[in-house]
C-alpha cells in the first residue's frame, strides 16, 4: 500500500495509475458511527484542493469530504447511495467516494504517508 | 406570586448548601455597571388573576371580533368554523407543554401525530412528502424559494403577479439579503399572466398562487412543463387551504415544492398568527427540504414507532452548512390542523370545500347585480375581486362603521399603485349566512 | 473531511433483555400495558363514509373553477368525533409534559405555563379578528402589541423592538439583516461574523444564510469567550458578533462590556441571542452591556408554551443604531389611537411574515408579565438562577461539573464522572427516562465533551428539585458501581424503548402509504 497517502482531514487518496481514488478513513468513519447518506460530487466537476467535494451523513454529523487533490472526477461510487453502510463497513475498499483524474502529482508529496497518519491518529487518541 | 412555588424559608436553605449569602453573589460576573439590585422603575408590580383578567378583557372589548358582524375578509387568512374538539385536544397538557420530541420514547405522541401530519399534508397538496411544519405560508414561501436556488444551483426566482404580496415582500426581503434575485411579474389582476416567457437558462423557480391572491383558479400543468423544460422548478403557493378539497391537487398538476397556510384547517384568526406553514415536495428532493421531518422506525422490541429523522440537515448539527435556520416551528397549530382534518375526514372536507364555494358564488352572483360594483373573475374558489365604482378603502371604513366587515381592499396589499384603489377582494367561508350577504349586498346599494 | 466530534453515543438500540432488568415483559392479547395503549395511525382506523363534521347540503350553483379538474379522491381516514377523541387522547398519554413532570431541558426554558394565558389568548377579541380587517376595528390588538413592546423594551433598555419573528431563529435573522443593512448604509462591506464554539446551532446557520463567513471563536478553561483569540480576530472586515449571555454554558459572560466595547471600536455591531434572558430579567438590562440587536423567545422567557416543537414567538430589540432598519410590520401611537405600518418605508430591510407578528403568543406573553409584574419577574429571575444553583451545588461532588463557580438559571455537567463506567450521557439520559423524568439537554454545548445541561427553571419547588437530586446521585452512584447495563438497557418502562435513528435515517419512511399501494411497490 506505499501509493496510499492520507490528509490530516481523515481522507485516504490511493493511486492507480493516471487515476486516484479517494474515501474516508478507517478512524473517520469510527468517528462518525452509523453512515446514513452519502452526497457525491457530479462526473465531470473539477474539485479543488482542500475544497467541498463531497458529504458523508451519519445521524450524530455531517461532514464535507474535502478533495485532497486538484482533479476532475471521472467516476463516483453510487453504491453508497444505496448501501451507505458500506463506509462502515469497508471504508478503504467498497466504500470509495470519487476517482479523479491525476494532475499535479506533486500535490501527492504534501500528503502523509501511513505511518505519519497512524502516528496523529494516536495522538488524537 | 402564585406562579413562584420557593418560600423565603426555602430560598434561606438553600442558599445555604449553595454557601453563599445571598442570590446576589450568585451574579458575581455582571459588571457593576449593568447590575440592579431594585426592580426596573415605571412597571405595576404582581397582579392577581382577576386582576389581569380584566385588563386584559378591556383591551379585548377594544376590538372588533369577526363572528359579531357579517364578515368578508380573507386575502391569506380564512375565517372558518373549529369543531370544539379541537382546541379541547391541543389543550391537554401533554400537547400543550411538551417541547421538540428531543427523547423520542416519551414524545411518541408527538411524533405520530406529525407522521400523520405530515402523510396529510403530502395527500392533501398531491406530493411524495411533507415536513413537520413551518411558521407560516409566508416564511415557508421564501423557504422554498431557498430551496430551489439550492436543487437547481441557480439564484433566480420568478414571482407570479398573483402572489400574496406579503408572501412576495417575504421573499424579496430573502432575496436581497441571502443574495439572490427575485423577479417580480405585475400585479396580476385578471388571471391570465403569461409566466413561461419570463424563464430562462438561469431561472432557479416560477413562484404561483392557486388559486391567486386575485381569486383566480388556474390549471399549472403547462407552467410546470415550461419550468421543466428549462430545468426549473414550480413551487405553488396555496394561502386557502380548504380550496385543495376540491381542486386538483399541485402535485397533479406538476409542482416540485407546494407551500401553504394551513390556518384554515383547525386555527383561528388571531390577527395573523400563529398560523401553520405547509411544506411538500418530491421524494428526490426531500434532503434538500428545511424544517424538522418524523419518520417512522422501530424500537429495541422490534415495535414500531416514530422519531425526529434526517436531522443532520438542519442547524443544530449541519450549523453553517444546515438548509434552514429553523428550530421551533408551528407544533401546536400542526396538531389543530391534524385534528380538525381527521374530523372532517375525506367525505367532510371535499363537503366543506363545496359548501365554502357554494357560498362565494351565491355572494358574488348578488354583488355582481349591483350597479357600481363588477365581479372580475370568471374562476375562483371562496374568494374573488370586485372592481367598486369608488376607492375600496373608503368604502371599507364606511362598511366598518356599519359594523359590517368587507373585505380587503388591494391597495392595503400592495401601495403606491393608484389603478388598484377601487379593487376588493372578497372571500365567503361556511360561517357566511345568507343574512351576511343580505346585509353586504343592502350595505354597497346604500353607498355606491 | 471536517471531524464534528460532539461525544455523542451511538444512536442505534442495543438490546439488552438482562432478565433481572427487563420489565413490561407480560404478554398481553392486545399489547396494550394497562394505561398504555397501543394506537394505530388514523389512517388504519378510518372508514370511508365517516365524518365527525356535520354539515348543512351546499346550496346547488354553477361551479365557477374555471379549467381545473375537479379533487379525485384524496385519500384521507373517516372517523366519528368519539374516535378522534379517542385517538389523541391516547397519544397524548404517550407524551411527557411539564404538566406531568419536572422537565429541565437546558436552554429549553420549560417553566410552568399558567392557564390564564391560554384563556386571555382565546378571548373572540383576540382570537377572532383578522390581520387586514380595518385598523379602526383592532385597537385593542395594537394596543396589546404596544404595550408588551413597551415592557420588553423597558426590560431591556432597547430603542426600538420588531414584534413579527415567528421564533428565536427567526428573530436572530431579523436581527443580523438589521446590522446587515445598517453596515451597507454606511457603505461598509464587511464579511466575516464572529461566533463562540458554544454557540447554538442557528447562530451560524443564521449568519451563513446571509452570506457571512462564520469565524469561530474558542472559549476559556472557564467557559467564557476567549478575549484575547476574540481581539485577534477583530478586525476591519468583521460584521458582528453573535453572543449568547448568559452562554450556553450557563454561564454570564463577565467580559460582556469589554467585547461589546472592542466589537464598537472594530466598527462591528453586537447581536446577542437572548435565548437565555430568562437569567437576567429585571436584573440586568441588555442595552446596558452594550448590544445593538437581541430576540426574546417569548416561548422560553415568558412562558407562551412550546406545544410541542412551537409556535414561538422572537420579538427583537434594537438599538438606536439599527432602528430605522426595522421590518414591517410595526404598531405605531399615534393622537388618533393606533396605526399600523403595513409596507416597508424608509430605510426599513423588508419584510419577515405575512401579518403583523404571532398575536396568540403576544396575548399569552403580556398576560404572564401583567400577572408577574416588574417585582415578580425579578423574584423568578432570581428563581430560577438560586435553582440551577442548588442543583449544581448539590450534585458537584457526585457528577462532574463543566466549569467552577456559581452557574446562571441553568448547570452544566460534563461525562468525567461516568469515565470507565461504560455509560455514556445518552444511557444515563435514557436511564432518567425511567425514574420518571425528561432528561437535561444532551450533548450541547459541543464544547462540553458528553455535556449534560440542566435548567430547572424557576416553577421547580424544592421538595421536588430535592427528589430530583437524589435520583441523580443513586443513578451516578449505580453506574459507577458497575451496573452499566442499567443504562445501556435504558429505558425499559417508557412508551417505546430506544429507537433505530439510524435505519430511520437510511430509509426514510416519512409518511403512512396504503397498503395496496406498497404491494404494488413490491410487484
Amino acid at each position: 500500500m506505499a501509493n496510499i497517502r492520507f490528509t490530516n482531514d481523515h481522507e485516504w487518496i490511493r493511486v492507480e495509475g493516471d487515476t486516484a481514488v479517494i474515501g474516508i478513513t478507517d478512524y473517520a468513519q469510527q468517528q462518525l458511527g452509523d453512515v446514513v447518506f452519502v452526497e457525491l460530487p457530479e462526473v465531470g466537476r473539477a474539485l479543488e484542493r482542500g475544497k467541498d467535494a463531497a458529504v458523508v451523513e451519519s445521524v450524530k454529523a455531517a461532514s464535507e469530504v474535502y478533495a485532497p487533490i486538484d482533479g476532475q472526477v471521472i467516476e463516483i461510487n453510487t453504491l453508497l447511495l444505496d448501501q451507505p453502510a458500506t463506509v462502515n463497513s469497508d471504508p478503504q475498499g467498497a466504500g470509495w467516494f470519487f476517482k479523479v483524474k491525476l494532475g499535479d502529482t506533486a500535490q501527492l508529496e504534501a500528503l502523509l504517508d501511513e505511518t505519519a497518519y497512524n502516528n496523529m491518529i494516536q495522538e488524537l487518541g | 406570586m402564585r406562579y413562584l412555588p420557593l418560600t423565603g424559608n426555602d430560598r434561606r436553605g438553600m442558599l445555604a448548601r449553595i454557601g453563599v449569602g445571598s442570590v446576589d453573589a450568585l451574579f458575581e460576573d455582571v459588571p457593576k455597571s449593568a447590575w440592579r439590585s431594585q426592580p426596573i422603575e415605571g412597571l405595576p408590580s404582581h397582579a392577581g388573576e382577576l386582576d389581569v383578567e380584566r385588563r386584559m378583557k378591556a383591551l379585548a372589548a377594544k376590538n372588533l371580533p369577526a363572528g359579531s358582524v357579517p364578515f368578508f375578509v380573507g386575502a391569506g387568512a380564512y375565517r372558518h368554523h373549529v369543531p370544539a374538539a379541537v382546541d379541547h385536544l391541543i389543550q391537554r397538557g401533554e400537547f400543550l407543554t411538551s417541547y421538540t420530541p428531543y427523547q423520542p420514547e416519551v414524545s411518541q405522541g408527538t411524533l405520530q401525530y406529525l407522521f400523520e401530519f405530515q402523510t396529510q399534508v403530502a395527500l392533501l397538496t398531491g406530493m411524495d412528502v411533507a415536513n413537520a411544519s413551518m411558521y407560516d405560508g409566508s416564511t415557508a414561501c421564501g423557504e422554498a424559494v431557498m430551496m430551489a436556488n439550492r436543487v437547481t444551483r441557480r439564484s433566480r426566482a420568478i414571482l407570479s403577479g398573483g402572489l400574496h404580496p406579503h408572501y412576495a415582500e417575504v421573499t424579496r426581503t430573502q432575496a436581497r439579503w441571502t443574495n439572490f434575485t427575485a423577479v417580480d411579474a405585475s400585479a396580476d389582476i385578471d388571471g391570465n399572466e403569461d409566466l413561461a416567457a419570463l424563464i430562462d437558462g438561469e431561472t432557479s423557480c416560477v413562484v404561483v398562487q392557486n388559486p391567486s391572491v386575485f381569486g383566480h383558479v388556474r390549471d399549472l400543468s403547462s407552467l410546470a412543463e415550461a419550468c421543466h423544460a428549462k430545468g426549473a422548478l414550480l413551487i405553488v403557493v396555496v394561502t386557502e387551504i380548504m380550496s385543495l378539497g376540491l381542486l386538483s391537487p399541485p402535485g397533479e398538476m406538476g409542482a416540485d415544492i407546494v407551500v401553504a397556510e394551513g390556518q384554515s384547517i383547525g386555527n383561528a384568526l388571531n390577527f395573523g398568527g400563529p398560523y401553520v406553514g405547509l411544506f411538500a415536495t418530491r421524494e428526490k428532493y426531500m434532503r434538500q427540504m428545511p424544517g424538522r421531518l418524523c419518520g417512522e422506525t422501530v424500537d429495541a422490541d422490534g415495535r414500531r414507532g416514530w422519531v425526529l429523522t434526517l436531522s443532520t440537515r438542519e442547524q443544530h448539527i449541519r450549523r453553517e452548512k444546515a438548509t434552514s435556520n429553523i428550530c421551533t416551528n408551528s407544533g401546536l397549530c400542526a396538531l389543530a390542523f391534524t385534528i380538525h382534518l381527521s374530523l372532517l375526514g375525506e367525505a367532510g372536507l371535499a363537503r366543506l370545500a363545496q359548501l365554502n364555494h357554494a357560498t362565494a358564488v351565491t355572494l358574488a352572483d348578488r354583488l355582481a347585480k349591483i350597479p357600481g360594483i363588477t365581479v372580475i373573475n370568471d374562476s375562483f374558489f371562496n374568494e374573488f375581486t370586485v372592481r367598486l365604482s369608488k376607492g375600496a378603502a373608503g368604502i371599507v371604513e364606511e362598511l366598518a362603521t356599519r359594523k359590517i366587515l368587507g373585505g380587503v381592499p388591494v391597495s392595503r396589499l400592495i401601495a403606491g399603485k393608484p389603478a388598484l384603489d377601487n379593487l376588493l377582494l372578497v372571500a365567503a367561508t361556511e360561517t357566511t349566512t345568507q343574512g351576511h350577504i343580505d346585509a353586504l349586498a343592502a350595505a354597497f346599494e346604500d353607498i355606491l | 473531511m471536517a471531524m464534528n466530534s460532539t461525544g455523542r453515543g451511538d444512536t442505534r438500540p442495543i438490546d439488552t433483555h438482562q432478565p433481572h432488568t427487563a420489565t413490561g415483559q407480560i404478554t398481553t392479547f392486545t399489547a396494550n400495558r394497562g394505561l398504555q395503549i397501543e394506537e394505530a395511525l388514523i389512517f388504519e382506523q378510518g372508514q370511508r363514509g365517516r365524518t365527525a363534521v356535520d354539515l348543512p347540503e351546499p346550496p346547488a350553483i354553477k361551479s365557477r373553477l374555471g379549467s381545473v379538474k375537479p379533487r379525485k379522491d384524496i385519500g384521507l381516514p373517516g372517523l366519528s368525533e368519539p374516535q378522534v377523541i379517542r385517538h389523541y387522547t391516547r397519544l397524548s398519554q404517550k407524551n411527557f409534559a411539564i404538566d406531568a413532570g419536572f422537565y429541565p431541558l437546558g436552554s429549553c426554558t420549560m417553566k410552568h405555563n399558567p392557564r390564564l394565558n391560554e384563556a386571555m389568548a382565546r378571548l373572540p377579541g383576540f382570537a377572532d379578528i383578522h390581520p387586514l380587517q380595518p385598523i379602526s376595528t383592532v385597537q385593542g390588538a395594537l394596543e396589546a402589541i404596544d404595550s408588551l413592546a413597551h415592557w420588553l423594551l423597558t426590560l431591556t433598555g432597547m430603542a426600538a423592538i420588531a414584534m413579527s419573528p415567528g421564533a428565536g431563529a427567526h428573530g436572530e435573522q431579523c436581527g443580523m439583516i438589521a446590522i446587515r443593512a445598517a453596515l451597507e448604509a454606511r457603505g461598509d462591506k464587511r464579511v466575516r461574523v464572529l461566533v463562540p464554539e458554544s454557540a447554538h446551532g442557528t447562530n451560524p446557520a443564521t449568519a451563513a444564510a446571509l452570506g457571512y463567513v462564520v469565524d469561530s471563536i474558542p472559549a476559556t478553561a472557564d467557559g467564557r469567550v476567549d478575549l484575547d483569540a476574540l481581539k485577534a480576530k477583530l478586525g476591519p472586515d468583521v460584521a458582528a458578533i453573535m453572543l449568547t449571555n448568559p452562554n450556553t454554558c450557563g454561564l454570564f459572560e463577565r467580559d460582556i462590556v469589554e467585547i461589546a466595547r472592542l466589537i464598537h471600536e472594530a466598527g462591528a455591531l453586537f447581536y446577542c441571542d437572548g435565548a437565555n434572558f430568562n437569567a437576567i430579567v429585571g436584573r440586568v438590562r441588555p442595552a446596558d452591556l452594550g448590544i445593538d440587536a437581541m430576540h426574546i423567545n417569548l416561548h422560553k422567557t415568558f412562558s407562551t408554551p412550546h406545544g410541542g416543537g412551537g409556535p414561538g414567538a422572537g420579538p427583537v430589540v434594537l438599538s438606536e443604531a439599527l432602528a430605522p432598519y426595522a421590518p414591517a410590520s410595526a404598531v405605531v401611537k399615534g393622537p388618533n389611537g393606533f396605526t399600523l405600518v403595513e409596507h416597508a418605508e424608509g430605510e426599513s430591510f423588508g419584510r419577515m411574515k405575512a401579518f403583523a407578528g404571532q398575536m396568540g403568543m403576544f396575548t399569552r406573553a403580556l398576560t404572564y408579565i401583567l400577572s408577574h409584574g416588574a417585582d415578580g419577574l425579578l423574584q423568578a429571575s432570581s428563581d430560577a438562577v438560586l435553582n440551577a444553583n442548588y442543583v449544581l451545588a448539590s450534585l458537584k461532588d457526585v457528577m462532574s461539573p463543566a466549569f467552577d463557580g456559581p452557574c446562571m438559571h441553568e448547570a452544566l455537567f460534563d461525562d468525567h464522572f461516568l469515565k470507565d463506567t461504560g455509560v455514556t450521557t445518552l444511557d444515563f439520559a435514557k436511564a432518567m427516562l425511567d425514574e420518571g423524568y425528561h432528561p437535561m439537554t444532551v450533548y450541547f454545548p459541543l464544547v462540553v465533551h458528553g455535556a449534560m445541561l440542566i435548567e430547572p427553571t424557576e416553577s421547580e419547588p424544592k421538595e421536588s428539585l430535592d427528589l430530583f437530586i437524589a435520583t441523580l446521585a443513586n443513578l451516578a452512584a449505580r453506574a459507577k458501581s458497575g451496573d452499566a447495563a442499567h443504562f445501556t438497557g435504558a429505558p425499559r418502562l417508557t412508551p417505546r424503548r430506544r429507537l433505530d435513528e439510524t435505519n430511520a435515517a437510511r430509509k426514510p419512511v416519512l409518511r403512512w402509504r396504503p397498503t395496496e399501494v406498497l404491494d404494488e411497490a413490491a410487484e
